[in-house]
């Protein structure tokens, strides 16, 4: 164990541990098909596919009898999956339905079968106790798949604790050294932001006045006001849902033109849409997506804005893998905390509580160690 | 499910024993190691018979405050080897060893429509589940058969709990359960789980074959000792070895060849996977099949048989009421692998 961890007065966990009570982005609805897929979600190997209906399955990626990735193996019937190695068949429950060269089937051949909801792009994965996988309980994405929201994204395999990614997003400052050539500016840092919390959410919220754009948004500006040129307001509203998602509502307007007090209509305005999976306690999958309300039948922009984050984000990728290795390569040394981190320390404690009400917070937190 | 069923052995201590029918004794646990009990679980602890350490299966009747008290429910085996007389003479303060909860009997929540059948001291498999099930607001139903009442556990309890959602079917009042009329009411998307004697099972098992219902629906968890004839003393041979054992009423056919010398495969001793497997070459008597790895045809065909938990009986034509155990012993001779 670590410093990090004795420190009771700190709860800054340098590898946090997830809760398993929560709805985690399995893949994109896209992904998931009648061709089975290996996905490791909250440490757990998943098989997924869909069944004849289009309904996407979750199973455990493990054959009762073997052990052998039913991933590997081919989906069969209305809605089964066959064992790649001796051909047990499993229904989208998880039971066997068949067994190699025998006429009955033993009653415990079963493998475990994860409740699954699709909604707003994604499939979503319970991987805790299903008597309480309530589907309304999946985040709120909803600009995700509105008719007043266009945009697309992509998934970063990241190598890091999940939680360094939360960090990561709710602490903007670092744009303006992680992404200066796109984002950053130092107004940034200078300016002030305001943290509330309230259930399982966080917010944090950043305003910028009568500043210059930063490259991304000034072409952003000029999509919808061709030829724009001058000063603007800028916003940053962050808001973290529990325990592992975060909506970014951004945006620039004309300086003065009354987007602090609500009138959008001189602006541009995207969300950033971040969903994070923990793969491993030292990787995760981070599914985000950039959705704007404005020019929305324009496959140009989307495809340009995802591209541009596409580049913004691999900034973050590669810092946030180079803060893993460092993490790791110092286990006696432990995190600090500054005003900026306001945000992320919040997020923190909000899954610290998960953890502590499924009973796990000494062993995820040790898990990790 | 392999992953959740890694044996983690520990100590547990009784906190409290009482008597809830007729000989069926609550026993409550509390375990060194809690862990939350998923409906279905059941623990396996170490018993004491006449000296010897052997270990018996109990479910999980309840699982309070994140599975630091475990209540378990034991009945008297009739003609017991001494695994539930042992765990009858326990008190408050006494010790034992026990797993964690292992699972084999899991519960799918998210089914249209569910039955739970219990049937006698297989009631303790089910409460949990049915507690579960009201819980999530499943559409449920729970039939509980019996003897007699005064041997059914928990009745009043039930009825409180789930109020219409229970049916209750008592031999000697005449309101014996009807198989054919229950598996009428399950349709394509219903679930039964069931926990019970192996006649009530194998009775329910073709009647949801007959419906063509969908046998990945039915589930059950065997407790592993009951048969359709009373258990009788008979005769084992293989002459290929030169064996020749009796298997005395309260030993299976697997102990006393592997007492007489024969190397013996197995894994579950209870009548799941069939590597216990013998072939049957003679029979002098019947074949009481307790396993649920044949299938009816196979048992029917008598060539082989699971020697864990099935028993050759002296019934010349198969029938029950033809079994004879004055006349006998029947005598089974058989070879192995
Ligand atoms: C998963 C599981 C859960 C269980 N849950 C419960 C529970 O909640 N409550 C409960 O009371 N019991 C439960 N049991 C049964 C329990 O484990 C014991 O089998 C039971 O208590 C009897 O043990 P015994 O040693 O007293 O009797 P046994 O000696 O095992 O005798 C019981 C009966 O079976 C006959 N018999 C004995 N051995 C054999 C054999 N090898 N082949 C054929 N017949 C035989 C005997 O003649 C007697 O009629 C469960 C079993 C399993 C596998
Ligand atoms: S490992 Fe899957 S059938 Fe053998
Ligand atoms: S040992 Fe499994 S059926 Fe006999
Ligand atoms: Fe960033």
């Amino acid at each position: 164990m670590t410093a990090a961890v004795q420190t009771a007065s700190s709860t800054t966990h340098k590898v946090m541990g997830h809760p398993l009570n929560a709805w985690y982005v399995a893949g994109w609805d896209h992904e998931v098909t009648r061709k089975p897929m290996a996905r490791r979600i909250a440490n757990r190997p998943l098989a997924l596919y869909r069944t004849e209906d289009g309904k996407a399955v979750a199973l455990a990626d493990a054959c009762w009898h073997r052990l052998a990735p039913l991933s590997m193996g081919k989906t069969m019937g209305k809605d089964g999956i066959q064992c790649p190695y001796h051909g047990i068949v499993y229904n989208s429950a998880g039971r066997c339905v068949s067994m190699p060269a025998q006429e009955t089937i033993n009653p415990s051949a079963t493998v475990p079968s994860f409740p699954v909801v699709e909604r707003h792009r994604y499939v979503w994965v319970w991987l805790g106790d299903p008597t309480r996988a309530d589907p309304d309980l999946v985040p709120d994405m909803h600009q995700m798949d509105s008719p007043e929201w266009a945009g697309d994204g992509e998934t970063i395999h990241a190598d890091c604790n999940y939680q360094l990614v939360l960090d990561n997003l709710m602490d903007l400052t670092h744009e303006e050294f992680v992404h200066s050539s796109s984002i950053g500016q130092e107004e940034l840092s200078e300016s002030d932001f305001v943290v509330s919390h309230e259930g399982n959410t966080v917010t944090v919220t950043r305003w910028m006045h009568n500043i210059d754009a930063p490259p991304f948004w000034l072409k952003n500006m000029r999509d919808k006001f061709p030829g724009f040129e001058g000063k603007v307001d800028r916003w940053q509203i962050i808001t973290f849902q529990a325990p592992s998602t975060i909506c970014i509502d951004v945006g620039v307007a004309k300086a003065g033109t009354g987007a602090p007090e609500g009138d959008r209509s001189q602006g541009v305005n995207g969300f950033v849409m971040n969903t994070i999976s923990p793969e491993t306690d030292r990787s995760c999958h981070y599914f985000w997506a950039f959705m704007r309300n404005y020019r929305l039948d324009s496959q140009l922009i989307t495809t340009q804005l995802r591209d541009g984050v596409h580049g913004v984000f691999g900034e973050d990728e590669e810092m946030l893998k180079a803060q893993q290795q460092a993490i790791d390569a110092n286990p006696d040394y432990e995190f600090y905390n500054l005003n900026i981190d306001a945000g992320g320390m919040w997020v923190r404690r909000l899954i610290e509580r998960m953890l502590v009400a499924e009973g796990r917070m000494a062993s995820a937190v040790q898990a990790g160690i | 499910m392999a992953a959740t069923n890694v044996e983690v052995w520990q100590h547990a201590t009784v906190v409290d024993v009482q008597d809830v029918a007729a000989g069926i004794r609550r026993i409550v646990l509390e375990p060194a190691l809690p862990k939350t009990a998923e409906p279905g679980a059941h623990i396996d602890l170490k018993v004491r018979i006449a000296g010897q350490e052997d270990r018996r299966s109990y479910s999980i009747v309840d699982s309070a405050d994140g599975g630091r008290r475990l209540a378990l429910s034991v009945l008297k085996a009739p003609a017991s080897r001494g695994g539930s007389e042992f765990m009858h003479t326990l008190a408050a303060g006494d010790t034992l060893e026990v797993t964690q909860p292992l699972q084999n009997f899991p519960l799918r929540v998210g089914a249209e429509q569910y039955i739970l059948l219990a049937g006698g001291i297989g009631v303790t498999a089910m409460i949990n589940m049915a507690r579960v099930l009201k819980a999530v607001k499943a559409d449920y139903r729970m039939v509980y058969a019996g003897r007699s009442r005064d041997a059914m556990a928990y009745l009043d309890r039930l009825r409180e709990e789930h109020g219409d959602r229970l049916q209750v079917h008592v031999d000697d009042e005449a309101t014996s359960l009807q198989v054919g009329e229950l598996v009428a009411g399950a349709d394509m998307d219903t679930e039964l789980y069931m926990c019970g004697p192996i006649r009530l099972m194998d009775a329910v098992r073709r009647a949801w074959t007959e419906r063509e219902l969908p046998v990945a629906n039915l589930r059950y968890e065997t407790f592993g000792n009951s048969g359709w004839y009373d258990p009788e003393e008979f005769v084992v041979r293989i002459p290929r070895l030169g064996i020749e054992a009796t298997v005395g009423q309260g030993r299976s056919m697997l102990e006393a060849l592997e007492e007489a010398g024969a190397d013996m495969m197995f894994d579950c001793r209870k009548g799941e996977c069939g590597l216990c497997e013998v072939r049957v070459l003679a029979l002098a008597g019947a074949i009481d099949h307790r396993d649920v790895f044949y299938s009816e045809r196979q048992q029917h065909a008598a060539e082989k048989m699971c020697c864990c938990v099935s028993r050759a009986v002296t019934s010349g034509t198969g029938a029950q009421s033809d079994a004879v155990p004055g006349r006998g012993p029947a005598v089974v001779t058989i070879d192995v692998s």
